[in-house]
């Protein structure tokens, strides 16, 4: 067993009267990718931020090589070789490969550069990724290439401890699978990865050992082979999975909404049909990529449709292709983004205005907005969806993801449409909100709405869904009972679109 | 937690007119007698009518998320356009041909406007470069219809409008105060309380999430900035009243003074941010800093120094508001 190149121990940070960590040890050795798992809220961005510099802890010490370690900004933590690889890439986009990886670290005599080719392609073959060119644009490569661009730049720059926070979030299969490639060459080379991710699958795949956060305290450690995925969901969640989804049968009741023949102009969703019944959760699994998001985006007239027909309530069928939001509205369609800050909210407006946005004809007179009408029903519904807040005054940005979230679904209550899609409902927000959020689609199935649940977490869909459907390269697959459903069977045609 | 929140967002609101009464105040202290005269204020509130009626419409396109450069040449086409109607009749155009005129100006800014969010929402070219291009345009439409030059016209009742002292004297000040003064009302409440007035903050706060939530987009985008043109058009007759003539080369690079009353008065180039009684404080400030820097004597590149400064400054401090409130 190779020695600990990194060591926590007893880390404490607070924000004002907010303990986000309450003495955090995490060890991690050399030459093995470590995970770091917990719920959002955990504290993981936090430690991370302490490691990197950006954040001073309050209590506890660091060590690095066995030497003590306290950088004081983002800079100290690189000079020392610690590199984060952020969520959101930091990269030029107009600068090629080699300009991007040697930012900041030009060679120049008499201030003109002068090229380190070599070096980057050098650095790119280390991580088996002869295949990107130092001169090529950046902006040219897929989200996968630049991730791997930006771990190049980590490794040019004497990285020896890699974070990587979420870095498959939006990857597909085979830049992921390039991705674990170029870890086992890191390696192999002896540096340390921390690997934060929400994808148990993942983790057991990519990882060697792992660390469980909540709330702010190490719950668990040890090596991945030989702990149950199980085990690891239940501390991360604090408890037994079962009691985290609601349960209760419903009948299924009329057909709600029936779509056929679903093309998007882009291409995505190819070729989709199913129907959803009132009373009905209908999940809708598949990879980054599949078209999930497309197909419900396209029905609901947010991305233009070469073809398809939506009946609604068995009434004539509508073209697909004229769709608009506002008529998609105004039949009694709903659609929560998986963007909460890019599309669902109108970030420094009040939480109000947020809350009344797509129904604004309910709040006005001859185009006059009847504000006291509006607080008033902005004040219930906080009520209602316990959305923590000053007041119905409050700007969106200033509440946490969970909040934020409650108050795009609080939009969708307000419309009070029947046939809701959701997309990544639970997505960045912490374990009692999303407890929260199952239990409210529950009910919001049992007053008669037809509901479409996209997401990414199996266990949830399979927790939470009657029927699901599985896409692959914009098809769906036959829409069945979750119980004829099994994950490997989801996976296979997720993976292949073969369904056994 | 109620109280304190109401209390930082009044102050937000009042910043700026906490920095007109400060400008105020320090001219008052320095040119005592001459710059609080009673006809020295009057002065300062018709100085500031065409930029302040402008810049209620700059205001809806700003909250936006848009920009309109064209405002300057719009205004400069308002004035050729009220001379040529006002010229139609020959001798004495009575009461009815300068109210026909007065429509044919607004009316023209109107098209411009229209034309100007037509391009944007159509075409998907960004209202800097749309609006830069219609700048030049309308300037040159301006000229052609003036034929490169002033364009005199017959007395008429349109050029009281900017009086300092108005003819009948109970009115106090002269009717382009009042008539700014009832945009002021109007714009407001638009802004504030109709449907038309929440989409602008919507769409410039964020257009994903309007378009998300139903809005329709494009149109509003469009009515938006025709709504800019329609009060532009006015300030124009306003600068047509002022000059009373017709005139293809005034009010080059007006649109920076409008804009810059809008961001002083708290509106946001990132959208989602602004108040009509923001941009007419805003407005003031930069009239009573000229006025006051006139009665000093000072030198002109004075002001202009001063009014840069404030420009930077006041988007400083509103940024800095900015973080206190995501800190707290």
């Amino acid at each position: 067993m190779s020695s600990p190149v990194l060591r926590l121990e007893g880390i404490r940070k607070s924000f004002g009267p907010v303990h986000v960590l309450q003495g955090v040890d995490l060890t991690v050795r050399a030459g093995e990718v470590h995970a770091l798992v917990g719920e959002n809220g955990a504290g993981k961005s936090t430690l991370m931020k302490i490691l990197s510099g950006v954040h001073q802890p309050d209590a506890g010490s660091m060590t690095l090589y066995g030497a003590p370690y306290a950088p004081s900004s983002p800079l100290d933590g690189r000079a020392a070789g610690v590199s984060m690889i952020y969520q959101e890439l930091v990269l030029a986009p107009h600068l090629t490969v080699e300009e991007n990886i040697t930012l900041g670290a030009e060679h120049a005599r008499y201030g003109w550069l002068r090229s380190r080719a070599r070096e980057v392609e050098r650095t790119l073959a280390d991580l088996g990724q002869q295949g990107i060119a130092p001169d090529a644009r950046v902006s040219d490569l897929s989200i996968g290439k630049k991730q791997l661009v930006e771990i190049g730049r980590a490794l040019l720059f004497d990285a020896r401890i890699v974070v990587m926070d979420e870095p498959t979030s939006s990857l597909s299969a085979a830049d992921t699978q390039a991705l674990f490639e170029a870890m086992g060459q890191m390696k192999e080379q002896g540096l340390a990865i921390i690997y934060i991710s929400h994808f148990l699958e993942e983790v057991q795949e990519a990882c060697d050992r792992y660390t469980v956060l909540r709330d702010g305290k190490m719950i668990s450690t040890g090596p991945v082979a030989g702990t149950p995925v199980r085990r690891i969901i239940e501390d991360m969640v604090g408890r037994s999975v079962d009691e985290l989804f609601p349960s209760g049968d419903r009948e299924k009741g009329e057909p709600l909404l029936e779509v056929s023949d679903v093309q998007g102009r882009k291409g995505l969703p190819a070729d989709v049909g199913f129907t959803l019944h009132r009373g009905e959760i209908m999940g809708v699994a598949g990879l980054v990529g599949a078209g999930r998001s497309e197909m419900a985006r396209t029905i609901f007239g947010l991305e233009p449709a070469r073809s398809g027909a939506a009946s609604i309530r068995g009434r004539e069928a509508l073209r697909v292709a004229w769709m608009t939001p506002r008529a998609a509205l105004d039949n009694g369609l709903d659609l929560l983004s998986e963007n909460r800050k890019e599309e669902g909210l109108a970030l420094n407006l009040s939480l109000v205005f947020n809350l009344t946005l797509s129904d604004l004809r309910r709040y006005s007179r001859a185009g006059f907005l009847q504000l006291r009408k509006e607080r008033r029903d902005g004040a219930r519904w906080i009520d209602v969806l316990r959305i923590r807040t000053g007041s119905v005054e409050q700007r969106a940005d200033e509440l946490s993801g969970g909040n934020q979230q409650k108050v795009c679904l609080a939009r969708l209550l307000q419309q009070d449409n029947d046939i809701l899609f959701l997309d990544e409902p639970t997505r960045g927000i912490d374990i009692g909100s999303k407890a929260e959020i199952y239990k409210l689609i529950h009910r919001l199935a049992e007053q008669g709405k037809g509901i479409v649940m996209i997401s990414s977490y199996l266990p949830e869909l399979l927790g939470v869904c009657d029927t699901l459907g599985v896409m692959h390269k914009g098809r769906l697959s036959p829409v069945r009972p979750v119980r004829e459903w099994t994950e490997h069977r989801i996976m296979q045609f997720a993976t292949s679109g073969y369904d056994a | 937690m109620k109280k304190p929140r109401n209390y930082k967002a009044m102050l937000s609101e009042l910043g700026p007119l906490l920095g007109l009464i400060f400008v105020f105040a320090l001219f008052a202290a320095l040119t005592p007698s001459a710059f609080t005269s009673f006809y020295n204020i009057k002065t300062i509130l018709t100085q500031s009518v065409i930029i302040g009626i402008a810049a209620f419409g700059t205001t809806f396109i700003i909250v936006s998320e848009g920009i309109d450069l064209s405002v300057g040449s719009q205004i400069a086409l308002t004035t050729v356009v009220v001379a040529a109607v006002l010229n139609l009749p020959g001798t004495d155009p009575g009461l009815f041909y300068p109210l026909l005129a007065l429509a044919a100006g607004v009316l023209a800014c109107t098209g411009v406007g229209a034309f100007n969010g037509f391009v944007i929402t159509k075409f998907r070219i960004v209202p800097f470069i749309v609006t830069l291009g219609s700048m030049q345009i309308v300037r040159g439409v301006a000229k052609w219809i003036g034929k490169e030059q002033t364009v005199p016209t017959p007395d008429n009742w349109l050029t009281n409008l900017m009086l300092i002292d108005p003819s009948p004297s109970w009115l106090v000040f002269g009717p382009g105060v009042w008539i700014a003064l009832a945009l002021l009302v109007v714009s407001a409440a638009l802004l504030k309380y109709t449907v038309l007035g929440r989409y602008a903050f919507a769409i410039g706060s964020n257009e994903q999430t309007a378009r998300l939530c139903g809005v329709k987009v494009d149109r509003m985008k469009i009515v938006i900035y025709a709504l800019g043109g329609l009060l532009t058009g006015v300030a124009g007759v306003m600068q047509y009243s002022y000059l009373t003539v017709g005139d293809p080369t005034t009010a080059v690079g007006l649109e920076l003074d409008i804009i810059a009353a809008v961001v002083i008065g708290g509106g946001s180039l990132s959208g989602g941010e602004g108040s009509v009684v923001g941009s007419i404080v805003g407005a003031l400030i930069m009239a009573v800093l000229r006025n006051g820097s006139n009665m000093l004597g000072l030198p002109n590149y004075v002001q202009e120094i001063i009014i840069g400064a404030i420009i930077v400054g006041a988007v400083l401090i509103d940024q800095q508001k900015h973080r206190l409130r995501t800190a707290g």
